[in-house]
């Protein structure tokens, strides 16, 4: 049972009924759709780029708490990072998350992601998590089509 | 009708055993598919260790018997069914590829451009999809008739699109997202009062109610093993004798031809004709099995306990606060779906998953049905004749736990 709260911790469910940076954003240099077909979640993430960096990133959609508060929690720690290091981060959060249970990760370089750590042990939710990531570095690589986690 | 002693009917269902998370498994999602009798179990054993040959063709012993067990199972078939000649009896994979083998086998020869097919808003993606690909193969176009906010077909726009336009009916017969039996009978009158033949998607029917397809009259009614306690990858679809007769085969090869030459080829005798390929024999006699298994019991029983259970549920949720219930049809079978303020379905399943109890969560196939509803998403709990009182009572503690978590 300790799992569970493991995924659900007090960050989690706080960025879940209060997701930051939530809603359209208007200046957005690029977006991109994202659907987890299997169910139903969906994600647009709005991006603003000014010269190497990310200015301001906001999201939008309907989603579980894991999908929620990754994506909430996503935007509040790639503002103002240069896309090389968005990069950066991307790659660390997702070998997080997609690494097995038993292994070490190195929680002190993901900050305040490291509470998403949890979807490890369950990984049937672990696309919930990774959705938005994915839909950012498609705004990010400039891609019109929705991607999915399938 | 017997009463059933639901303890002993538990022993049959070896997995149930088992435990999930360090908890006794609770299985509701039976929607989903069943879990397997030993007697099930046991067929499939016996015929591999015991009769395993191809059928219809060998002139030795093993060839004789398979060939008897896989004929036989088309008698029981027809027997669940109600249908009267077990050549009406043909064995598919699913209902899916039953629903495929009709469009493109009886309906897709029938079809002009501008003609309509009708469905309804509650049906399976796997009764949507296969339309759709013959609307596009043939400028037919796909109507579909409205339902309530309870989630029960919406007669009189039912009764509005069937037109002269109309030259396919394809409906559920109990919906997998929302429980609700259709009125099936009435409904293939309507349509055979325009001389429109009906398919019947029986899929969530046939682990719950009896059956019956001379009663109904309707052309085409189809089951998937797996969902009333038989392996995957086998079902039946019934055919009206002489709609099969008139219908071109579905695929080519073995076992559905009489002669072939590369001038010309004869095609065998219904069912057969349907039959292409060495088809499932172990799945088939896995689903004798199961049907007799069921037979055992009696429909009525097991239909009469189920309804039992679904009443309890509903009503126990409908205390929960903050919970709704998707699909308040007043004829339902087998399932609760139901959306939780505040939490989304996915969390819902994973937090009942470290309870030991299984449901399904999302949009169950059916995304139009979602749609219709305002939802991206259900919890749906589904229940088959093992299990209890007790197993609702356990969902219900982990609802709370939910609710405790998320609040």
């Amino acid at each position: 049972m300790s799992d569970l709260r493991e995924l659900y911790q007090e960050v989690i469910l706080d960025h879940t009924k209060r997701p930051r940076n939530f809603g359209p954003l208007e200046e957005a240099t690029g977006r991109a759709n994202g659907a987890n077909p299997l169910c139903g979640d969906v994600i647009a993430v709005y991006l603003e780029v000014v010269g190497d960096t990310v200015k301001n990133i906001r999201f939008a959609g309907a989603g579980c708490a894991i999908s929620t508060a990754s994506a909430s929690l996503m935007t509040e720690t790639l503002k103002g990072k240069t896309i090389e290091e968005a990069q950066v981060i991307f790659d660390c959060f997702h070998d997080t998350v997609t690494s097995s249970p038993d292994t070490e990760v190195d929680l002190a370089g993901l900050g305040k992601l490291a509470v998403l750590a949890g979807v490890r042990e369950f990984p049937m939710r672990v696309k919930c998590a990774s959705l938005a990531w994915h839909t950012m570095r498609a705004a990010l690589d400039g891609e019109n089509d929705t991607v999915t986690t399938e | 009708m017997k009463q059933l002693d639901i303890d002993l009917v538990r022993k049959d269902f070896p997995i149930l055993g088992r435990r999930v998370h360090e908890k006794p498994l609770i299985y509701l999602d039976n929607a989903a598919t069943s879990q397997k009798p030993t007697a099930v179990i046991d067929a499939l054993r016996d015929y591999y260790t015991q009769s395993n040959a191809n059928i219809h063709r060998g002139v030795h012993l093993l060839s004789e018997e398979a060939t008897a067990a896989y004929e036989n199972v088309r008698e029981i078939s027809r027997d669940f069914l109600g249908a009267s000649e077990s050549r009406e009896i043909v064995f598919v994979r699913g209902t899916t590829e039953a629903i495929n083998l009709v469009a493109q086998a009886y309906a897709r020869p029938r079809l002009q451009a501008g003609d309509e097919i009708l469905i309804s808003h509650m049906e399976h993606h796997s009764n949507i999809v296969p339309w759709q690909i013959l609307c596009q193969q043939t400028g037919a176009l796909l109507r579909v008739a409205p339902i309530t906010d309870e989630g029960e077909l919406d007669i009189a726009g039912f009764e509005q699109l069937l037109g002269p336009k109309t030259k396919f009916v394809s409906l559920v017969h109990v919906s997998n997202a929302l429980g609700t039996i259709n009125p099936v009978k009435s409904l293939v009158a309507k349509a055979k009062a325009q001389g429109v033949p009906v398919l019947l998607d029986g899929a969530q029917a046939a682990p719950h109610i009896a059956i019956d397809v001379q009663d109904i009259d309707c052309d085409f009614y189809t089951l998937s093993g797996h969902k009333v306690y038989g392996p995957t990858g086998i079902g039946v679809l019934y055919g009206r004798e002489s709609l099969l007769e008139e219908m071109e085969p579905y695929q080519g090869g073995g076992e559905m031809i009489l002669s072939v030459s590369f001038e010309k080829t004869t095609y065998n005798k219904i069912p057969h004709k349907f039959e292409a390929g060495t088809p499932n024999i172990a799945g088939t006699v896995g689903l004798g099995a199961a049907l007799q298994y069921v037979n055992l019991m009696g429909i009525d029983s097991i239909a009469a306990h189920e309804h039992e259970l679904l009443t309890y549920a509903t009503e126990q949720v409908q205390q929960v606060p903050g919970i709704k219930i998707i699909g308040t049809a007043r004829e339902k079978a087998g399932v609760l779906s139901f959306v939780l303020d505040g939490v989304h379905p996915h969390d819902v399943g994973t937090i009942l998953d470290q309870e030991g109890i299984a449901v399904r969560t999302g949009h169950h196939c059916a995304q139009p049905v979602m749609d219709r509803f305002g939802i991206p998403a259900t919890t749906r709990a589904s229940f088959a004749v093992y299990n209890t009182r007790a197993e609702i009572d356990r969902l219900m503690a982990a609802l709370d736990r939910v609710r405790d978590i998320f609040s």
